[in-house]
């Protein structure tokens, strides 16, 4: 069980937590501007990288309060969080 | 094996009553079972799995692989090794039948408990205790655990020593599962968070694979070690069989107590080709490696064996840490590391003997030579499986089973990849081993559940109104984790039966439902419109203060997701109510896209669906009760028109709302008071209603009524793969604004015209119910496969129509209206019409009562 750096409350266990996906796949601007296939691309695609990941959790029984994570999907090494609306932390 | 007169770790001033099979046999504080058994002359303590062969005691420790016994007392334990059972007095145990057998009365209760701590370290040996000592005196928070009987030394405050503990499992960032042996009967699991982890598991040894090596009498030599130095037991007669100098310091430690000893070195290039006897080891045939066939037979009750040793990796395994072979003293050793946690001491490989490596005495019969004792999985069987092809020693383990035993295989699996790899030609360091997984040895499911078992686990919700519902005779549904009144037969009634009777009193007097347990979030901001206009299919804008508005939701995909009411109470405030399952999650999405997507709005979310009882008052009569009940309030259709709500007070110090609206068509209303005095508002309209024979009603008839006017239920008329369009509620799909899922709604997918639409169906026989989840069709007698052309959602008796009604989501549906489908049962076909689906006052005339 993963140890998830919560940016509102600290280090917390991961069963206190809800996954989000992929981080950074922004709603369209104007969703009715785009076509079918840009359109399936926000809606079904997503990035599944092995390796260094971008992602979201909500920190569900805690502050309840949405960031962004990176973690390593195939160590599951946490690098860090950050704000959502942030950009990624190097 | 006979029991010294003195010596050993045993307190012979006490006797305990054990029970072996039926038999008393004797032990002292300090015995474990296995040791009792030995004392006692008994040899045989199992019987194989697969081969049914008689398995007396392998080990002295956590690697046995044969001694698996079933405890009936003090603690029922199925499926245990005598060599971890602590005697204690009434000790019950019996050889291992089959399956294990649980006690029948469920008394088993157990304790979970979280820590945390800087260092944790793993097995009280020489290593572990330097360890610990050391981050107790640097100040650190220290947990120690360590699998025997202990005690250990006191480290102070703030360090946790915990003797019987068995580390079982290690996961991401170093959680350790520990389960503590509180007492004989019960265990504490520990569920540590650790800041470094330090295994000093120390190593076990591992047996020489020959034939008969599986007979009751051949033993580890460390065992037979252990069992001389700890238990004060001693064999008339020994051979030690040996690759390194362990086994011969054991020939010499069995020799000084008294045993008649012969030692048979590999080093020196003999070996015990074969052990025999019938149910017990009786004599070995010894002859040179080279020359098997000039075997000479010796005498004796006990072999003690050692091939070698083996760090104890499992927690560093569980945590995918790597291992590497080492040739010089044959054995995996750790290789490369696992974040925040070291292997310290034997663990490392340090200490280990210079092992004379023989993995296949050869000379004997192989199908009678063990790799797995566990499993039974002989020479011949790896034989066969790498002449099958195998080649992957993990496919090896999935064709034979080695390795995944009880024991998890400890003392086979080495044996295993080195005795594939030579029937390979190839280097047990290029094969490799097979994956450990926790748990480190069985962990029964009611450790594991701890007090986490019934209402503990899964919380059970009710309202206020609960006692009421129940003295009123009312069968529950669970509807999440709520309970709701499902029907209140009468005496006499069958569910049928008392369905019928509570719809006919909604459609023709009054009727009552709990409505509690709907989703309620408080909507509060300036941007709220603006937020809700974003969410739902239709605008809330437009909706004026002091009005209600049916609305859905739809997720990205433009699949329905949620449905209910959303009131406006102020030109920044709604309430909205959700389905009663979907509340958490609706307002989880909301603050998704609130504070991942829109932080800019200003609007905050607050979930009050417990700070509100909710009553619903339904049918033509429900004017007359509220009248009688809230007389402040002017009902008349004018005053208080459909789709509009009035604040006043109940009991004349609680605030209530009463809203009008209606899911069965009838005049209704919902009248909402905080939940202090949600009793008493069912009491209240109880009596207010008692003048006009108010009948309570629970879900199946919510659903009827709302089923017979078209109303669906989300999630059972839709799965998730259902749009707004699909249902026909095109009506309530914004053209002229955006919401989340609307671009959805015309991807090319979700705009075919023969996706699956909601219609009504009529059974041809009208006392004919079909089955919610029946598959449709509309050829039965087509050979199969069969088109399936949709599938009923929810399907019903109804007193209104006298006959039966369903839903269903059908194909091209709006196209098929008169046509026929078929639902092909177990008890033959049932022919059914498709029509639209709303079955009862299509005009809407009776809203207004």
């Amino acid at each position: 069980m993963l140890l998830i750096p919560c940016p509102y409350c600290g280090e917390r266990d991961e069963v206190e937590f809800r996954y989000g996906g992929a981080a950074h796949v922004s709603y369209p601007e104007d969703a009715s501007a785009a076509d079918d296939r840009e359109w399936s691309r926000y809606v079904f695609y997503r990035p599944n990288p092995s390796g260094r990941f971008c992602e979201r959790w909500v920190h569900q029984h805690g502050c309840r309060r949405w960031f962004n994570l990176v973690r390593d999907t195939t160590t599951h090494e946490i690098a860090g969080s950050y704000a959502i609306g942030q950009e990624t932390s190097a | 094996m006979r029991r010294l007169a003195d010596g050993g770790r045993l307190d012979r001033s006490t006797t305990l009553a054990v029970t072996w099979d039926g038999r008393e046999i004797e032990a002292h504080p300090g015995d474990t079972l296995a040791s009792a058994l030995l004392a006692a002359g008994i040899t045989e303590v199992a019987r194989s799995t697969v081969h049914g062969r008689p398995r007396g005691i392998v080990s002295a420790g956590a690697e046995e692989p044969c001694a698996y016994v079933q405890v009936d007392a003090p603690r029922s334990e199925p499926l245990v090794a005598a060599t971890l059972v602590e005697a204690v007095d009434g000790l019950v145990a019996a050889p291992l039948a089959g399956f294990g057998r649980l006690a029948g009365d469920d008394l088993e209760r157990h304790d979970r408990r979280h820590h945390h701590c800087d260092v944790l370290v793993v097995g009280g040996g020489t290593a572990g205790a330097a360890e610990a000592r050391r981050a107790a005196a640097a100040g650190l928070r220290v947990v120690w655990a360590e699998r025997d009987t202990g005690p250990l030394p006191d480290l102070g405050d703030d360090a946790l020593c915990l003797s019987r503990t068995t580390a079982v499992g290690s996961y991401d960032d170093n959680l350790v599962m520990l389960v503590e042996r509180v007492s004989s009967t019960r265990r504490r699991m520990w569920q540590v968070r650790a800041g470094e982890v330090v295994l000093a598991t120390g190593a076990h040894e591992r047996p020489l694979v020959f034939a008969g090596n599986d007979l009751p009498g051949v033993m580890l030599a460390g065992a037979a070690r252990t069992y001389l130095e700890r238990f004060a037991l001693v064999p008339e007669r020994a051979v030690v069989f040996t690759t390194n100098d362990a086994g011969t310091e054991t020939a010499e430690a069995l020799r000084a107590a008294g045993a008649a000893v012969t030692l048979v070195d590999a080093r020196a290039g003999h070996a015990v080709v074969a052990a025999e006897g019938e149910g017990r080891l009786r004599s070995v045939l010894v002859a040179p490696i080279a020359t098997p066939a000039d075997a000479e037979r010796v005498e004796c009750e006990l072999l003690a064996v050692s091939g070698g040793f083996e760090p104890v990796l499992d927690l560093h395994r569980h945590r995918r840490g790597g291992v590497r072979w080492d040739a010089p003293r044959a054995c995996f050793v750790p290789h490369g590391t696992v974040r925040n946690q070291r292997i310290v001491g034997t663990a490392m490989g340090d200490g280990l003997p210079t092992v004379a490596a023989l993995w296949l005495v050869p000379g004997g019969e192989e199908r009678h030579a063990y790799v797995d004792l566990q499993r039974d999985v002989t020479v011949t069987d790896l034989r066969r499986a790498v002449g099958a092809g195998l080649e992957s020693i993990e496919h090896v383990k999935r064709y034979t089973l080695v390795g995944t035993g009880v024991d998890q295989g400890r003392t086979a699996k080495t044996n295993a990849a080195a005795i594939a790899a030579g029937l390979l030609g190839r280097e047990i360091a290029e094969i490799g081993t097979s994956t450990t997984r926790p748990p480190v040895e069985p962990v029964s499911f009611a450790v594991l559940a701890g007090r986490a078992r019934g209402p503990r686990f899964e919380p059970v919700r009710t309202t206020p109104i609960h006692a009421w519902h129940v003295n009123h005779g009312a069968v529950f549904e669970d509807v999440g984790q709520w309970k709701r009144p499902w029907y209140y037969p009468q005496p006499g009634e069958d569910m049928d039966a008392a369905v019928l009777r509570e719809c006919a009193a909604a459609r023709t007097g009054v009727a009552m439902m709990d409505a509690s347990t709907l989703g309620k979030i408080d909507i509060q901001g300036p941007d709220s419109a603006e937020f809700l206009n974003r969410l739902y299919t239709n605008s809330y804008d437009t909706l004026r203060v002091g009005r209600c508005r049916y609305g859905l939701l739809c997720r990205a995909d433009g699949m329905v997701f949620d449905d209910g009411v959303v009131t406006r109470v102020a030109e920044d405030r709604f309430f909205a109510t959700t389905t009663t399952g979907g509340a958490a999650a609706v307002l989880d999405w909301m603050e998704e896209w609130l504070q991942t997507e829109w932080p800019e709005l200003r609007v905050h979310l607050t979930s009050v669906t417990e700070q509100w009882q909710t009553v619903a008052v339904v049918g033509p009569r429900s004017r007359d009760l509220l009248s009688s009940a809230f007389g402040a309030i002017d009902f008349s259709n004018e005053a208080f028109p459909f789709m509009t709500f009035r604040d006043t007070t109940f009991h004349k110090r609680f605030p209530a709302r009463v809203s009008r609206v209606s899911f069965s068509g009838e005049l209704a209303y919902e009248v909402s008071v905080p939940s202090d005095a949600g009793r008493l508002l069912w009491l209240g309209l109880w009596k207010a209603g008692e003048p006009l024979g108010v009948t309570a009603y629970g879900t199946e008839t919510m659903h009827v009524l709302r089923a017979e006017k078209g109303f669906v239920i989300v999630g059972q008329d839709t799965d998730g793969t259902v749009t707004p369009i699909d249902l026909g509620m095109d009506w309530i799909v914004s053209k002229t604004k955006p919401f989340v899922g609307r671009r959805s709604l015309t991807r090319p997918d979700t705009a075919r015209p023969d996706r699956k639409q909601l219609v009504g169906l009529l059974p041809d026989d009208p006392s004919v119910r079909l089955d919610e989840g029946a598959q449709l069709v509309l050829d039965p007698e087509q050979a199969p496969p069969v088109t399936m052309i949709g599938h009923v959602t929810s399907s019903y008796r109804s007193a209104a129509l006298g006959r039966t009604f369903a839903l269903a989501l059908v194909r091209s549906g709006r196209e098929r209206l008169g046509e026929p489908v078929y639902s092909p049962g177990a008890d033959g076909i049932t022919a059914a019409r498709v029509v639209e689906p709303v079955f009862y006052d299509a005009e809407g005339l009776r809203r207004d009562g």
